[in-house]
């Protein structure tokens, strides 16, 4: 108190030998004011030195394994010309690029490292929904209460060349045993010349819109029907390698080539030996690559317009070739074709509100073996399975978003058809309302109509919840 | 003028192939050394307004950003990637500001120019003296960001700061041009001590007077200029308004008599001017990005000119 008084004064003794307007006036007020502002003054300069100190004493610290390098041009000083009247103006502390400045606790972590947990809760008309309705591997797989996906994210620059990513996943099954999967592991270069990317590792191939995103991504609380059933419950993903092009046009286009082994349930319709050794129907042989064309293949090319300001459009094509193991020399054709757009008005807040459209078609051929052993006796045969979902998303309001989607499945007829659940047309509409408390969380409502070839019709409905811990990533548009 | 005859069928040929190599490289996306300007990507418009007093003719700016939009929740888009690609620097706010959107265009960017730690990757928030710097990293107190409030460039000094920054980091990209960008400096500097002097005194005789806020953005603003703005309509950042919350503004603003409400470009309105109709109080258009609101799009001496003044005349409105 007493140097707040010392230096009230000191500052009006300094303020009484300026020619200052005030004393014309002679105004008292004014005087006050000033001498309150010199007051605040000295104040910030005296906080501002100590900085100053501060980051000077930093400095020499930091300045011993900065020496040996040469050419490290002088700080150079912020100069402030400080105006001669009422002059609160801490000379503001100098930067130089020789100084990293350290931000405490913020960015001092290698990664981001998250968790993220859904959980579902609901019920069916279907008495086993996982056996028949919902075939994906995050979806709710029974009436009451599912955990079908607790997941830990990692992420971060692994040196100058590479950054990593990680994400491994816990879930319970029917029987609430936890299975854990190494979902992905890979590195990304970010480096290359001539616009090239590469990636490396276990990951998800870049087919479509949905399959590369993670289920917390999703817009509905389970995964839809033609993807379970081109890809499996799993999503394709697989070990492997994928090298991109950024194309050197004023708007984005990028081409991309996956090369994997295609193989196990995370390759379903590729080198895939089923559940209890068959895929639809005919046992499998375990085949191994005869050579590099013996692996699957997923080249992709897409685009993005800005259509205006506040409307983007991205679109895409996308394949994948590969050997089944249902015969010595069958194979796999998918194609799919996908497209994504977003409004979002210039003034939106957090987000909100926008809408979006995502519509996703595809089809597969897959060649399917004989199995004269099976019973009954399965021919040689060419299955054609194709179909499509479209979704609408309306964020309303601030942290609300309300979906419907619409999904078509169908395929010629196979003569294992009648106990494949991953064959036969199939139709399915599910109203959505999502609300996010936060960022970090959300709290899911759907419904699923659901009619199909071989179950009749069915009805679920389920909640989702979901919460983030962490540090999680900035996503994709 | 060139004269006619100069353009003799030899140097047309000669223009012709220049001409297709340019169009060649152009189609294939590389810059031609014709004049050495920067082509300089930033992620907002009040960084970006700096960054073109500093960089003048030197360089090309692009801005990600609109005026108007919300700089927390900007959209990743592809084409973005495709300016990130092509681009010499980018500059951003950091200290958290972008992080939902900028590290994945980075990401996908292949572009090594612009890689952490970079000449070409220019975080502003370095030599800022960073407000609100959490000591205990708690999501239940809401959106906090780690690294302390990244709204920092609403104070002038703090923009002399960022202007000084920008120019080395020009300097050390573009040699040739270093003299003109601390020339530029210079000036943008000079620009704002004489401008200074006239905000502080413009609000000086409302020192210490508080203001309602959507959400908490100025506290920079507040420590320079002496307003208090530490009352909000958000309970916590990021938290939308419940009735509850609004109910105990409105009665601090009626016991308070507190008489202005800021309202950003991106945030709800209608919320605001119910709270106004209740207190008898003023909504205030205000903007930290030249362009947000009318009036500002002349560059950040312009913006401060006009939140100053308009920000004097709400306040002194009450006096009446």
């Amino acid at each position: 108190m007493k140097l707040k008084i010392f230096v009230g004064l000191s500052s009006a003794l300094w303020w009484s030998l300026l020619p200052a307007p005030a004393q014309e006036t002679g105004e008292v007020e004014l005087i006050r004011k000033q001498l309150q502002q010199a007051n605040d003054a000295f104040q910030k300069a005296i906080d501002e030195h100590r900085k100053i100190i501060d980051a000077l004493n930093k400095r020499l610290e930091t300045i011993q394994p900065a020496q040996g390098r040469a050419g490290v041009p002088p700080p150079t000083p912020v100069t402030s010309a400080v105006p001669p009247v009422a002059a609160p103006s801490p000379q503001p502390q100098a930067w130089s690029p020789s100084q990293p400045i350290s931000l405490g606790k913020a960015g001092s972590a290698y990664m981001n490292i998250s968790f993220d947990t859904l959980l579902d809760a609901g019920w069916s008309t279907a008495r086993d929904p996982a056996a028949q309705l919902n075939l994906g591997d995050h979806d709710p797989n029974q009436r009451g209460f599912t955990l079908p996906n607790a997941e830990i994210a990692l992420d971060g620059a692994v040196d100058p060349y590479f950054k990593g990513f990680a994400n491994i996943v816990l879930k319970l099954d029917s029987q609430n045993e936890s299975s854990i999967e190494l979902e992905e592991a890979f590195l990304q270069s970010s480096s290359l010349p001539a616009n090239l990317q590469l990636k490396a590792g276990q990951f998800f191939a870049a087919f479509g819109r949905q399959n590369p995103q993670h289920p917390h991504q999703w817009a509905f609380v389970d995964s839809p029907l033609i993807l379970a059933r081109a890809f499996g419950p799993e999503g394709l993903r697989n070990v492997g390698g994928q090298l991109s092009w950024l194309m050197p046009l004023p708007f984005f286009s990028e081409l991309s080539l996956g090369v994997f082994n295609g193989e196990g349930a995370t390759a379903h319709s590729f080198r895939n030996p089923g559940e209890a050794g068959r895929v639809h129907g005919r046992e499998t042989l375990d085949r191994t690559p005869r050579g590099p064309g013996d692996l699957l293949f997923t080249p992709r090319w897409s685009t993005s317009f800005d259509l205006t300001d506040q409307q983007t459009l991205l679109a895409g094509a996308s394949a994948a070739f590969g050997p089944n193991d249902t015969a010595s020399h069958a194979t796999t054709q998918i194609y799919g074709a996908d497209v994504y757009w977003k409004w979002k008005p210039a003034r939106a807040h957090g987000g909100f509100p926008f809408v979006s459209w995502q519509t996703e078609g595809l089809y597969r051929r897959f060649e399917a073996g004989a199995d004269a052993a099976a019973a009954p006796a399965l021919p040689r045969e060419t299955l054609r399975d194709y179909g499509f979902y479209s979704q609408v998303l309306w964020g309303f309001k601030t942290r609300w978003v309300a979906g419907l989607r619409g999904e078509y499945v169908d395929g010629n007829n196979g003569a294992f058809d009648a106990e494949d659940v991953f064959r036969g047309q199939r139709t399915r509409l599910s109203p959505d309302l999502t609300w996010y408390p936060s960022e970090f969380s959300k709290l899911r409502l759907q419904y699923n109509y659901d009619q199909g070839k071989s179950f009749g019709t069915d009805h679920s409905v389920w909640l989702q919840v979901e919460f983030l811990l962490g540090a999680h990533g900035a996503h994709k548009f | 003028m060139i004269p006619q005859q100069l353009f003799n069928v030899q140097s047309f040929t000669i223009m012709k192939n220049r001409l297709s190599i340019l169009v060649l490289a152009a189609v294939l996306g590389i810059s031609p050394a014709l004049y050495a300007r920067l082509n300089v990507v930033v992620t907002t418009p009040d960084l970006a307004a700096i960054a073109r007093e500093i960089g003048g003719a030197h360089v090309e700016i692009t801005t990600l950003a609109r005026p108007a939009e919300d700089p927390h929740f900007v959209d990743a888009k592809p084409n973005f990637i495709v300016k990130l690609n092509k681009a010499d620097v980018i500059i951003e706010g950091g200290a958290e500001l972008e992080i939902g959107w900028l590290p994945a265009l980075l990401d996908q960017a292949r572009n090594s120019k612009l890689a952490a730690g970079a000449p070409g990757h220019i975080s502003c928030n370095e030599g800022i003296h960073l407000l609100e710097v959490p000591s205990t990293l708690d999501r239940s107190k809401g959106d906090i960001h780690a690294a302390g409030n990244p709204h920092y460039l609403i104070d002038p000094l703090n923009a002399k700061i960022v202007a000084a920054h920008l120019a080395d980091s020009f300097c050390k990209l573009d040699a040739a041009a270093c003299a003109t960008y601390q020339a530029n400096l210079k000036a943008f500097t000079a620009s704002i001590d004489a401008k200074l002097n006239g905000w502080l005194q413009a609000l000086a005789p409302f020192k210490g007077q508080r203001i309602v806020s959507y959400h908490n953005s100025w506290p920079y603003f507040s420590e320079r200029f002496g307003v208090k703005i530490d009352l909000f309509m958000e309970p916590k950042p990021g938290i939308p308004p419940t009735p509850t919350h609004l109910g105990e503004v409105i009665q601090t603003m009626k016991s308070e008599k507190i008489r202005v409400i800021f309202v950003e470009p991106f945030l709800n309105r209608r919320t605001a001017e119910t709270v106004a109709r209740n207190t008898g109080a003023v909504v205030l258009d205000v903007s930290q990005f030249p362009g947000g609101v009318k009036n500002t799009d002349g560059g950040y001496v312009q913006l401060l000119d006009q939140l100053v003044s308009s920000l004097a005349k709400a306040l002194g409105g009450q006096a009446r």
